[in-house]
């Protein structure tokens, strides 16, 4: 039998490319930021990311194990992205029961019942973190001051995140130029020096996830260039009709979410457009609804919000914008 | 535009073109181009000639098919080709070599070129010249501009993208002159000033070879491309050469271009300065591991279990033997099928490297997407073909593939994209004569 030769179609040769592979580049572009992340919460990071991690690996296996009843494929990595983007989603001092219902909405609700990996229209990480943010405000929103392992866990001294001290201060009829004393300078939220979401806060390391997505043609540029551009591109518009009333730039991009949310969660393969051009209408769509959230909702953040709206707006873009075709236009060079 | 880049595996691009010798049988197949197969005009028991005349072309689509040994006609019967399709083939028994004798066997090279454009397409048409880049299209109907139609360039392609494969870069080394002199009679025929060769950069030598050699020839200019899978198809070539779009559907004279490729050249040379009918040609025969792998200038109708031997026999842990290049070449299932004209290289896999990938779920990376050289959307077709939406497929322009396998080559997930889309392509290709026919019935 071994003798016989194999006859099927071209190609005959593969890429090196693989799921697993993919799942292990992003999870090499996160870490970083979990470095960040421990260096500014301690062991408290550790624990929530850990608790994340573990139960969105767990309760995937058994879904796949004991419900679908079908092979588990957990070792392609998904479940791990999942998991950490979770846990940066998430402040430092969360409780662990907290954490394991927002794994169990991510990949339960919001993968699974859709068929698994490939299937689920919505960003897991964000449903989880959304149902979280939703069912336990108070818990989700008490921010702890990075103090690197003397941060501590359930006890740490929390603060409020620079985006929720412009929005209160906006509200009480306070001017930027007085807000912005009690925020970090950009230099200290370049670094990551402030309160907010584990994974969130330190721009440079994600600079460096990204900058590794990019090197192993992971992801492309379009969705996270085009989401801090449009953000840009706003808020500066927003901020010379009244300085005073709205916040530079500068301010938008390194406060909040939005690097983790351009460059890790608006680019995940499943929830996001097939083609360059539907790619950037969709990233233009997460800054613009970014900053409609954070200047006129009630919320001070809107990048999880942002992406999982025009997460719901894909197929339909997928259905109508298409790559300009090779020989659609008859050109003559 | 998108494109890939397979490891490039040119083990026998530095290994001179050898004899392959003469066969002591030979299968020749009737059907070695595109179009309608040529008729039989031999009989069992005849004696033939090397480079006489056995089957004649059927139609302006067809190709005479020549003797490549002399010998006598053992039977006329059925063979699976490369193709794995069945087809009338002529099975002539050896003996000696004894060639037509108006073929000019020395070794003089003829650059004045006597026919005049009539007579050159004529002889194409005669000597049975086809594409020998691998599409075997007759090259007298390409040289044919029909009215109406205009050709200001003509585009020699020397580009070799498939990996493994060497025998044009070899035949460019070797035989360069010569293709150069080609080059100038399809201009001739073509009525034309310029042409350029596109090569690309991963065969340095070649590239000065040639510029050095087309020196010495009007209009003719060599351009180093990047390297690109597949920037050697009809249509990637033209744009990288002329920046010029075929549009959908359309041929290159659309653009007012021509394609050909550099074997092709040197076989017009052949016909037209030596009255030398097609029936040999370059193949590379290789493999990892292959004890001896090289080019060799094989007769058409040669088992390719010969060129095997040559090449050191076939290696234990072989999986897959390829008739082409590893991304559009064909699996053949018995060693035995003749060398045809469009054979350019018999590629061996080992075992291990013949089996294709675990299927996993699509992750929707859209990779398929930004390696279609012709921006359509893999992943899309796949999905219309397995659920049988053709309408909605050919409205995704499914016929445009031209089935390169990038998709395939580049899924992380190991889906079977190009299966799927040829599927469809089939499909809605007879779907859409089916309402050519209905239309004219009613």
């Amino acid at each position: 039998m071994s003798n016989l030769l194999n006859v099927s179609p071209s190609p005959h040769a593969h890429g090196e490319e693989t799921t697993r592979k993919l799942m292990t580049g992003v999870i090499i572009a996160l870490i970083p930021a979990l470095l960040a992340s421990i260096f500014y919460f301690g062991y408290a990071a550790i624990i929530v990311t850990a608790t994340s991690v573990i139960s969105c690996i767990l309760i995937e296996y058994l879904i796949q194990k004991f419900v679908f009843k079908k092979p588990v494929t957990i070792t392609d990595g998904s479940a791990i992205v999942t998991g950490l983007l979770l846990a940066f989603n998430l402040p430092s001092n969360i409780p662990v029961f907290i954490i394991v219902i927002g794994s169990f909405v991510a990949i339960a609700i919001a993968k699974m019942t859709f068929g698994g990996i490939g299937n689920n229209p919505f960003n897991p990480a964000l449903v989880g973190r959304v149902f979280m943010l939703i069912s336990f405000p108070v818990q989700m929103t008490s921010w702890p001051v990075p103090a690197g392992f003397a941060t501590g866990y359930s006890d740490a001294v929390t603060g409020a995140t620079p985006l929720a001290i412009v929005k209160e201060g906006l509200k009480n009829g306070e001017p930027i130029s007085q807000l912005v004393s009690q925020i970090p300078p950009p230099s200290q939220m370049f670094l990551g020096n402030m309160g907010g979401s584990m994974g969130e806060i330190a721009a440079v390391v994600l600079l460096i996830g990204f900058a590794y997505l990019l090197f192993k043609k992971i992801i492309t540029w379009h969705i996270p260039v085009s989401i801090i551009v449009s953000i840009a591109i706003f808020t500066t518009i927003l901020w010379l009709i009244n300085p005073e009333k709205n916040a530079g730039p500068m301010f938008h991009i390194l406060a909040g979410g939005v690097l983790l949310g351009a460059i890790f969660m608006a680019t995940d393969y499943v929830t996001s457009p097939m083609n360059p051009k539907a790619m950037i209408i969709y990233g233009c769509g997460i800054g613009i609804l970014t900053i409609i959230i954070r200047v006129w909702g009630a919320y001070p953040e809107g990048v999880s919000f942002a992406i999982l709206i025009m997460n719901a707006f894909v197929p339909l873009m997928n259905f109508y914008i298409k790559p300009k075709r090779f020989g659609e236009e008859v050109k003559n060079g | 535009m998108g494109g890939v880049h397979p490891p490039e595996n040119k083990l026998t691009a530095g290994i001179p073109i050898q004899v392959l010798p003469v066969p002591t049988a030979v299968v020749i197949p009737v059907s070695q181009h595109i179009g309608v197969p040529a008729t039989v005009i031999v009989n069992k028991g005849d004696k033939v000639k090397t480079g006489q005349k056995i089957a004649e072309s059927k139609g302006f689509v067809s190709s005479n098919i020549h003797s490549s040994v002399s010998g006598k006609v053992n039977r006329i019967d059925s063979v699976i080709d490369t193709s794995g399709y069945k087809q009338t083939a002529i099975f002539i028994d050896v003996d000696g070599d004894e060639w037509v004798e108006t073929i000019d066997r020395s070794d003089e090279i003829i650059v004045d070129i006597r026919l005049t454009s009539e007579e050159i397409v004529k002889r194409c048409l005669e000597s049975g010249i086809v594409g020998l880049g691998g599409a075997t299209f007759p090259s007298h109907v390409k040289l044919t501009v029909p009215s109406g139609k205009k050709c200001d360039i003509l585009i020699i392609n020397g580009v070799e993208c498939e990996p493994y494969l060497t025998s044009d870069h070899r035949l460019m080394m070797e035989r360069g002159e010569e293709i150069l002199i080609g080059i100038s009679i399809l201009m001739k025929a073509l009525n034309v000033n310029m042409a350029r060769i596109g090569i690309e950069n991963n065969k340095l030598d070649a590239i000065e070879h040639m510029t050095k050699l087309a020196g010495g020839f009007q209009g003719i200019t060599v351009h180093a491309l990047k390297v690109k899978y597949p920037q050697g198809a009809e249509k990637q070539l033209i744009k990288a050469l002329i920046n010029r779009e075929v549009p959908s559907g359309r041929l290159p004279l659309d653009v007012n271009c021509v394609v050909h490729n550099v074997g092709t050249s040197f076989a017009v040379y052949e016909a037209v300065q030596k009255n030398k009918p097609l029936f040999e040609r370059v193949v590379t025969i290789t493999g990892k591991s292959l004890t001896n792998p090289g080019n060799y200038l094989v007769r058409t109708g040669t088992p390719i279990s010969k060129l095997i031997e040559a090449a050191g026999g076939l290696p234990e842990d072989t999986g897959k033997i390829i008739c082409g290049g590893p991304m559009m070449g064909k699996a053949i299932s018995n060693p035995d099928v003749p060398v045809v004209k469009g054979t350019s290289g018999i590629v061996l896999l080992p075992r291990d490297e013949s089996v294709r990938a675990e299927v996993n779920p699509c992750i929707r990376c859209a990779k398929c997407v930004s390696v279609c050289a012709l921006n359509l959307e893999p992943y899309l077709l796949m999905t219309l073909s397995e659920r049988g939406m053709f309408e909605k497929a050919e409205h995704e322009r499914i016929t445009d593939c031209m089935e390169c396998g990038s998709c395939s080559y580049t899924c992380p997930a190991g889906r079977p994209l190009l299966d799927y889309i040829r599927l469809g392509k089939s499909t809605v290709i007879k779907i859409a004569r089916e309402r050519v026919v209905k239309q004219k019935v009613s």
